[in-house]
């Protein structure tokens, strides 16, 4: 049994103008220690996909069906105090997208990060501290920023904070979204070998969710493909770099301009992304696919195992 | 295979000359009456480059390092310390100029000696693309208005049918088509791309010869990204303009520009060919930022990234003396034990921006005609002395 097996989660939002089907049946397996990219432009429902796995989906959004099992056990019909109680930062938790807004301002640093160790655990506070200078030092930040407000720390600062928060309770799976995006590369680079070396010491799974083809390929064993609220190719990294399938992969990687090699000329896919509130009746892509043809206007494509572990939502690939 | 885009350029069109933007910070009372000094953000701190016509010149850099800062000292948007800014506009332009009473020498003035009043005709020739394009067009105005406004301000178009007909014809060439369907639509009702795209519409339609483009395409996603580079890139044959394209994103530079300025900390420290300063940066900043840029590819996650610098950013008020970098630098740490020369220079002395290459300009003592400028330098000043 997989650690987190997600299928086929929902996630609506129901707003005064329609119901946004943000996660639209998702389905995914989680091994131990395994890192797991998701990409996707903007509104593909990334990010809600994120929530959803911590039961945090902010209003008017929620949780329409699906499973979410964690060592088999679904939090999906757990009670909001269960999840808050066993699920939430002790079994999974999440990095969040721009850490300068994630953290206090009035409160330092040190009373941010033993707050879930307090409330989750028998720690005295003396205790907690000392837990939270290792967390501080793991992240490669001297103890003394304890006692520091955010606004007194750089972006990269505040970063490494949120992931020693996120890393307070040992959690099996960390929820990584968007992690350094509006950071300087530099800073980028140094908070990802960051989450390399946690990956490799405290063997956690991580969850890896950005846009950014280049951060994605920096620790991601499997990659999943997002686009208008479903996965539409699942595969190892290398697979999904080296054979992709879908035609949205391929117009993806093919529109990212590169540092090395020839300089080709650089792919585009018209037209924009469907509306959420009435997705097209067939293939969500069919509108700006280049390889559009009878079924995919008709009939959504169900997700196949094209070759062993590498999947794929496309009619160019499935037999109907 | 060589650029897709290359053109043929131009003659120069703008020359920039240690152009300084300096903040005053706020002094309060009691620094006041302490006689405490008054304090600046270097923003950009001496910046000489030059453009030719149908150039795309990149400004590229972290955060805080003065690259939009400098653009906007070009449009008079910020207040300029010191520095000259000679800028070639167009022949009809020079004749109001002219007429105005503005001097000018082999068809270049200068940008920064000018009146506001005498900017103003300039301003048609001068455009700036903004970033955020959700920010930069006023909700309440049509994709007509938003145009017509800039033909109204320059007095393009004496009837409204011309100036539809001008509109019409921008939209074309930003392939925002059918025109007629978006003529009238609101802000709201279209995507990043198609607003992006009506932002590259207004800053061209009075027919400028350098556009300022500030990040053009970083809020954009990447699979509409291509096709806005691409509009940049037509225009530039098609208008005979010139581009400032300010990116923190070398893979876009690489793909989009002639010559790259990398800044740092409100200089630059090393400028040439686009592609060849990605290939072989000449400074060891330029080679730190390219050796922490994410490549898409797989085997990354398998290695940790080499980071070839080391710190943060410094302040911009307090700029480290000599080699604004050397704080930082792995060069001059790894051999300042073995070059003894470099402990005598870098923290002291700033290395001026010379060319140590055909075409390639660096600033930094690693190289030894660098040095000997500095040391012939030294040695007038000693003998002035």
């Amino acid at each position: 049994m997989a650690l987190l097996e997600v299928e086929n989660i929902r996630t609506y939002f129901y707003t005064l103008r329609g119901v946004v089907k943000a996660v639209d049946g998702v389905s995914f397996k989680l091994e131990k220690g395994e890192t797991l990219g998701i990409v996707g432009e903007s509104g593909c429902g990334k990010s809600t996909l994120a929530w959803s796995l911590l039961r945090l989906v902010p209003p008017p959004g929620r949780i329409v069906g699906g499973q979410i099992r964690i060592d088999g056990k679904d939090i999906v019909a757990m009670s909001e105090s269960e999840v808050r109680r066993e699920i939430r930062w002790k079994r999974i938790s999440m990095i969040f997208q721009g850490a300068m807004n994630a953290l206090n301002p009035v409160y330092t640093v040190g009373d941010q990060i033993i707050e879930p160790l307090l409330l989750h655990t028998n720690m005295t506070k003396h205790e907690a501290l000392e837990r939270a200078r290792e967390l501080i030092e793991a992240v490669g930040l001297a103890p003394s920023i304890l006692e520091r407000y955010p606004h007194e720390l750089s972006g990269g600062q505040k970063q490494r904070v949120v992931i020693a928060m996120a890393l307070a309770l040992k959690p099996d799976i960390v929820i990584a979204d968007e992690p350094t995006t509006a950071l300087d590369v530099v800073v980028q680079a140094q908070i990802l070998n960051l989450m390399k070396k946690l990956h490799q010491e405290e063997k956690m799974s991580i969850i890896l969710i950005t846009h950014d083809l280049g951060v994605v390929t920096e620790l991601s064993e499997k990659i999943a493909v997002m686009y208008a609220g479903k996965i539409v190719e699942f595969g190892s990294a290398e697979e999904i770099f080296e054979n992709p399938l879908h035609p949205y992969t391929k117009a993806l990687i093919r529109a990212v301009p590169r540092l090395k090699g020839d300089i080709h000329k650089l792919e585009y896919i018209p037209g924009t992304p469907p509306d959420l509130r009435s997705p097209p009746p067939g293939c969500r892509f069919a509108p700006r696919c280049p390889r559009r043809f009878e079924p995919c206007d008709k009939e959504e494509p169900p997700i196949i195992e094209y070759s062993k572990g590498h999947y794929v939502a496309c009619w160019l690939y499935s037999k109907r | 295979m060589s650029h897709a885009y290359r053109v043929e350029l131009g003659e120069e069109i703008l020359r920039v000359q240690d152009l300084k933007v300096w903040f005053p910070i706020k002094r309060d009372i009691t620094d006041i009456l302490l006689r405490k000094p008054q304090l600046y953000v270097h923003a950009v701190d001496g910046v000489s480059f030059n453009i030719r016509k149908r150039e795309i010149f990149c400004l590229v850099g972290e955060s805080g390092c003065g690259k939009t800062t400098t653009g906007k000292a070009l449009l008079r948007l910020v207040p300029v310390h010191s520095g000259k800014a000679f800028f070639k506009p167009r022949k009809e332009t020079l004749e109001i100029l002219d007429a105005m009473g503005v001097k000018s020498e082999n068809g270049f003035v200068e940008l920064f000696e000018l009146k506001d009043s005498q900017f103003r005709p300039l301003r048609r020739e001068i455009q700036m693309i903004y970033q955020d394009p959700y920010g930069s067009l006023n909700p309440r105005f049509r994709i007509k208005d938003v145009l017509e406004e800039v033909l109204l301000v320059h007095k393009i178009g004496s009837t409204k049918e011309e100036r539809l007909e001008i509109i019409a014809k921008a939209l074309e060439m930003v392939k925002l088509t059918p025109v007629e369907e978006f003529i009238d639509r609101y802000p709201h009702q279209l995507s990043g791309g198609q607003r992006q795209r009506v932002a590259i519409a207004r800053a061209i339609i009075g027919n400028p010869s350098l556009i300022i483009a500030d990040e053009p395409v970083s809020m954009l996603d990447v699979s509409i990204r291509a096709e806005i580079l691409e509009v940049l890139l037509n225009l530039r044959t098609m208008l005979d303009v010139s581009f400032i394209f300010i990116t923190h994103d070398l893979a876009v530079a690489r793909y989009i520009c002639d010559r790259i300025a990398v800044m740092y900390l409100g200089k630059i420290v090393e400028l040439g060919d686009a592609r060849e300063v990605i290939a072989d940066p000449l400074h060891p900043y330029t080679e730190a930022l390219i050796a922490a840029i994410p490549d898409p590819d797989p085997a990354n996650r398998l290695k940790f990234r080499d980071l070839k610098i080391k710190g943060e950013v410094p302040n911009a008020v307090f700029v480290p003396p000599g080699c604004r970098f050397h704080p930082r630098c792995i060069y001059y740490e790894q051999h300042k034990e073995t070059d003894k020369e470099l402990e005598q220079l870098c923290p002291i002395v700033e290395p001026p921006l010379s060319e140590v290459k055909p075409g390639r300009y660096v600033s930094c003592h690693r190289y030894p005609s660098i040095r000997e400028i500095v040391k012939s330098g030294l040695s007038t000043k000693n003998k002035q002395e």
